[in-house]
């Protein structure tokens, strides 16, 4: 039995090693697409603010982990895949058979439509080499323009100033993570940044970026124009599937995947940031790009592949950032339903806000700023679709005792 | 190491927070709580302020081992002069209020001067503010401390408050921490509320260390199993919580009834520790639902109750049907016995409101019966009452006149001076049961001849908790001595007030002397504290703490003349019971007290005495 | 794992000496902000709940855990500090909440059972924490809570 990964990311080690775990006999081959040690992306603003070195980053320390779990590690980007032969071609023109597929190919930065974002000075902030070189620009004192807030800009913002940038941020919308975070949390971060000393602008495009004199001219929708010595650009991602094309599997922006995230394709998984599931909150088909999902995921993937039937009850959207400090959560249907409740409390001064959403006597969303407490509480009550009660009136008034709720009604049984 | 060095001060007429360092020769001295705050309060207060003046202050204050894993380490004092009293007064509570704010950082808050509109105080560790209560001045403890969480979305405040009577002026309105634990006697919470301050909310997460680790676990890990090895702590107290006392008390002929003109109710069984685990007939449920420990505690005396939902007190008022504290002894003697009813469920009705507008259920009780007997003599009308019939065994009247008193009306107002006041004002001011102003607790000194020279000798007025001589005289501990006699009273009350000024300046309870001796608990001071904590030295901190809260008193304008108790305990003999025709043989005593103290037959500490302890 | 804490939230007094246990054993402080267990006061029931990490099957945090920073040890979770980055992301996977972010250190927190002598039942005064074979009733109770709201993928072969 050959099981083969694409992807070395979270999702593909983790399904590495939970088939190890089921199946000692087993051959496992992993394909890193970037040639490096697998890491994380998540634990990349803390290598770039210099919190832990580039080994932090790794998901296995030290990497003779996969060799020791006899994981072979293959460098190389896959080309294209033949499900029927079922064998997969990398770049290189090296084909590999397999018995067991599994997509865990993750993700990719892009740009936007915008003039001028090839250049030296320009960079995304997604792999490990992106951060290699955003470290040997963003200086103290260097001038860094972000371009983009959302969760993935947000998460480097702290590490860009703890660098000692003079930082400006460009967001198109009308606040910071705006996919994550409604206009009060939204704002309220906005302001946080601000009082931090970064400068942000909000419902600002950037029109064009031009090089000149070793420093970029960055022209503004506002009629402005910045200079910079670096832009970092944090615009969104896009799945890596391209290696699916001709293969006919079901895909819309990700590979489509069930319950066993089986795809279209007979013996062809698929897990992470390339997969399209079931969404927790919509019920519909999305790709989540999220750490947790694509771990869970994979997870699943695996312990289907070794035989264990296993079913994924769909992904739910849910994200924790730190900025500068602040720390801000968001759960499930976190702008709710028309349909149904919701309750809020807001102390702008100390900066703390809670917005929960509720529908049928349950809580389905939630998002939060300054609390810290037992947060992952929300993910147990969404996800657990439990049903609040009492409790629901309490927190329509109360919203801060949502911990207290979940611990009596799971464990407050007489 | 044990204090957090730094104290809080807090001046509500400038709206300023600023720390200070702890004057640690002063804490070497005073070694925490009760005795460091009342050095600080006398150096820095006048002892003829008026207490309800902004020249007073009111200091909150935590011993150095309050939030250590000590057991029962939760305990704070609130420190200031009394407005019921015109003493020292000094109420210390449980609950979790004290060991945050340690936790937070800090010894103690001295708050001065007087906020020109209601505020409450937030600490968050390092950080103190002073934030508009306008929204809360007005309304009780308990919604004020759901308030105050829901406004800063923080569920782990430790809230201590005041409620609406201690706004309006009542005489005896407590501080409330945790909704139902309380710093009690002699008005501190009406001090609070005559500085227009509502309540203090903290948050703590900073920790607190010890001097000598290893040594201070060992002797906590000793005294622990001291507590868990004794029948008093590991039984009685857990079981039936302070009101296993009430049939015993009763039996001995100690239990002061209807304002004291018995010394046994005939009723007693049914408010006492063993009822509230009976079955009620009503709804088949007991009226106790648990015990309850305070922080740290390993005793775990505390009642919580629910009240009967169909009991005519809180029939139509759902907000009163959920469990929260229910009655300890001295409450359910206040509330009960003395003014001869013998309803739980109204006790605990009237405990509740007790907890949620800050009243001391003790004053409460007490002046309520003082307003019985001069309903009964004709000196108080209906009139004066506005139509409550106040009779002797009147469950009704007693809920009407407690929740008189919380909702403000005009009787409430009467009965918000203290039994001694409202004696007074109708002629009759041998009617109040009370010493220096505050009323004398659930032990009739003519059945417990020590408790008349505990009470007449009190700094904060008649109290139990300055020397519990009930611990020998009824319950052998560390020794028995016969309640009927007056014979070495003197040196038992002496060495008892000396123990309990150390013991409430540490942080500790004073429930755990049921079980430890000075020997159990110095180990556990010596280890935490830096500097010498032996047994010797702990007494010699007590008698300079309780000679100096004497001298402020004196300063204050007290003398002798008020060392004394109610013409009642000292001329009409007990009628039954085993101290049936008895008096308080308080003469006896007094003059030997004082000698043994080092004071004057004036009651006036000597230079001697005075440069012995260093307070010269 | 074949030993595990057992609680009777019956026999809870609020006391929260397993709070003070737990900090001094991490910490070397008394400090229960930092304390692994929580003891919750429902007041108006009368009910104090002990809440801790029940160190479930599913393992959300060390699964998601981007740098390998929580260890598998015997069925125990274990939050290894120095690898840590503090990004919080187990703290939100944790559907129990169990898993905490402590702004003091920048770390995440959660019950390691103490190499195996859990300091907090080593404090309960009542017995209502107990370290006990897995096999009592107790924790079958609280096992079947943790899957009430467990929203794990269910094997099912």
């Amino acid at each position: 039995m050959h099981h083969l990964i694409i992807g070395a990311g979270p999702a593909g080690v983790r399904a590495a090693e939970t088939l190890r775990k089921l199946d000692g006999q087993a051959k496992i081959t992993l394909i890193d697409g970037e040639g490096e040690a697998p890491y994380s992306r998540m634990a990349i603003p803390y290598y770039l603010s210099g919190k832990i070195d580039e080994q932090g980053t790794w998901l296995h320390r030290p990497v003779d982990f996969y060799a020791e779990n006899a994981i072979d590690l293959v460098p190389g980007r896959v080309a294209s895949v033949d499900a029927g032969a079922k064998t997969v071609t990398l770049e290189d023109g090296r084909s590999l058979a397999y018995d067991k597929l599994l997509l865990a190919s993750g993700a990719r930065a892009v740009n936007p439509p915008v003039e001028g974002l090839d250049g030296d000075l320009v960079h995304h902030c997604w792999t490990i080499d992106d951060a290699r070189r955003i470290a040997q620009l963003a200086h103290e004192g260097a001038r860094v323009v972000l371009m983009g807030a959302g969760f993935i800009g947000s998460i480097i913002l702290e590490s860009l100033v703890a660098r000692g940038a003079d930082l400006t941020v460009v967001e198109i919308e009308d606040r910071m993570v705006p996919r994550m975070l409604d206009e009060t949390a939204g704002s309220m971060l906005k302001r946080w940044c601000e009082k931090k000393g970064v400068k942000v602008l909000t419902s600002t495009r950037i029109g064009g970026v031009y090089e000149g004199g070793g420093e970029l001219n960055i022209a503004l929708s506002t009629g402005e124009a910045i200079k910079a010595d670096l832009l970092v650009v944090a615009a969104g991602v896009t799945p890596n599937i391209e290696c699916m094309h001709g293969t006919g599997v079901e895909s819309r922006s990700g590979v489509v995947v069930n319950s066993r995230m089986e795809t279209s394709l007979p013996d062809v998984w698929a897990a992470g940031d390339c997969a399209e599931g079931c969404d927790f909150s919509t019920g519909d088909l999305s790709t989540l790009a999220i750490q947790p999902v694509a771990v869970e995921q994979a997870r699943v993937a695996a312990q289907n592949m070794a035989g264990i039937a296993t079913e994924y009850h769909c992904a739910l959207p849910m994200n924790v950032l730190e900025t500068l400090g602040l720390i801000t959560t968001s759960f499930g249907k976190h702008d709710g339903l028309q349909t149904g409740e919701r309750a809020t409390a807001l102390d702008e001064e100390q900066w703390r806000y809670i917005r929960l959403e509720f529908h049928d006597g349950k809580l389905i969303g939630a998002q939060t700023a300054g609390h810290v407490n037992m947060i992952g509480c929300l993910r147990g009550l969404i996800q657990g679709r439990m049903p609040l009660g009492p409790w629901k009136d309490i927190l329509l008034r109360e919203p801060h005792r949502v911990a207290e709720a979940y611990v009596d009604l799971s464990r407050g049984v007489s | 190491m044990a204090w957090a060095k730094r104290i809080l001060r807090v001046n509500l007429t400038e709206g300023t927070c600023k720390a200070e360092p702890l004057n640690m020769d002063w804490a070497m001295d005073y070694l925490g709580q009760r005795g460091l705050a009342t050095k600080y309060f006398v150096e820095e207060v006048d002892p003829k302020v008026d207490p309800l003046s902004p020249e007073n202050k009111l200091i909150m204050t935590t011993g150095p081992l309050t939030g250590t894993g000590a057991s029962t380490a939760a305990r704070y004092s609130v420190v200031t002069k009394g407005p019921l009293t015109n003493c020292i007064a000094c109420s210390n509570s449980g609950g979790y209020f004290g060991a945050e704010l340690k936790n937070a950082g800090w010894d103690m808050i001295i708050f001065e001067g007087k906020a020109d509109k209601p505020v409450y105080l937030v600490i968050d560790d390092d950080e103190a503010e002073l934030h508009d209560a306008s929204e809360i001045w007005g309304t009780s403890v308990w919604h004020t401390d759901d308030w105050i969480k829901e406004k800063h979305q923080e569920p782990q405040f430790q809230i201590a408050a005041i409620g609406v009577p201690g706004e309006n002026g009542v005489l005896f309105s407590a501080v409330v921490n945790n909704k139902h634990r309380a710093a009690g006697r002699s008005g501190v919470g009406t001090v609070m509320g005559s500085k227009n301050l509502k309540a203090v909310a903290v948050r703590g997460t900073k920790g607190i260390t010890v001097n000598d680790p290893e040594a201070f676990e060992k002797a906590v890990n000793d005294a622990k199993a001291v507590i868990a090895g004794n029948a008093v702590t590991h039984e009685a107290l857990p079981t039936y919580g302070t009101q296993v006392l009430t049939n015993i008390i009763n039996e001995l002929g100690a239990l002061p009834t209807r304002n004291a003109q018995d010394v046994q109710f005939e009723k007693a069984n049914d408010i006492s520790g063993e009822a509230m685990h009976e079955p009620r007939r009503t709804d088949g449920k007991p009226n106790l639902v648990r015990n309850a420990g305070c922080f740290g505690c390993t005793i775990a005396c505390g009642r919580i109750s629910q009240i009967d939902p169909t009991h005519f007190s809180v029939k139509d008022k759902p907000q009163y049907h959920h469990a929260s504290g229910g009655v300890e002894y001295e409450n359910a003697w206040a509330l009960g016995a003395d003014t001869g009813v013998g309803d739980l469920e109204a006790l605990t009705y009237c405990n509740y409101r007790c907890n949620e507008h800050a009243l001391d259920p003790i004053t409460t009780g007490a002046t309520i019966a003082a307003a019985m007997e001069l309903y009964k003599i004709g000196a108080l009308t209906d009139e004066d009452t506005g139509g409550i019939k106040m009779e002797f065994g009147s469950a009704e009247a007693l809920v009407a006149a407690v929740d008189a008193i919380c909702d403000g009306t005009d009787f409430g107002k009467l009965l918000g001076l203290g039994s001694k006041r409202l004696c007074e004002k109708f002629g009759h001011p041998d009617l109040s049961m009370s010493v220096k102003g505050q009323e004398f607790p659930a032990y009739d000194p003519r059945g417990i001849q020590g408790m008349g020279l505990t009470y007449a000798t009190s700094n904060r007025g008649a109290c139990h908790l300055r020397s519990y001589t009930v611990a020998s005289e009824v319950l052998g501990i560390p020794e028995k001595t016969d309640p009927l006699v007056t014979d070495g009273k003197a040196g038992l009350v002496k060495v008892f007030q000396d123990l309990t000024a150390f013991v409430d300046s540490s942080g500790l309870c004073i429930f755990t002397t049921f079980a430890w001796s000075a020997e159990d608990i110095a180990p556990q001071i010596d280890a935490a504290c830096e500097g010498d904590w032996s047994v010797e030295n702990l007494m010699k901190v007590g008698e300079r703490i309780w000679n100096l809260e004497r001298k402020f008193n004196l300063d204050a304008g007290m003398t002798a003349e008020d060392d004394t108790l109610p013409k009642r305990i000292l001329k009409e003999a007990a009628k039954t019971g085993p101290a049936k025709g008895l008096v308080n043989g308080l003469d006896k005593m007094l003059p030997e007290y004082y000698e043994l103290r080092g004071w004057t037959p004036q009651g006036v500490p000597t230079e001697e005495t005075l440069s012995r302890l260093g307070l010269a | 794992m074949d030993k595990a804490l057992v609680i009777d939230v019956g026999k809870c007094t609020g006391c929260r000496q397993c709070e003070l246990a737990c900090s001094y054993e991490h910490t070397g402080t008394f400090n229960p902000a930092r304390s692994r267990i929580a003891v919750f006061d429902f007041h108006e029931k009368g009910r104090f709940v002990p809440y801790t990490c029940t160190q479930c099957d599913q393992a959300w945090c060390q699964q998601v855990c981007p740098v390998g920073a929580i260890t598998n040890e015997d069925g125990v979770k274990v939050v290894d500090a120095a690898t840590c980055v503090g990004c919080k992301v187990c703290t939100i996977a944790c559907p129990f909440g169990t898993v905490n972010y402590e702004p003091a250190t920048g770390k995440v927190i959660k019950c390691d059972l103490c190499g195996g002598e859990p300091a907090c039942a080593a404090a309960c005064p009542t017995e209502a924490i107990v370290f006990t074979d897995v096999s009592v009733q107790g924790f079958e109770k609280m096992r079947a809570w943790a899957e009430k709201t467990d929203t794990a993928p269910q094997a099912n072969a």
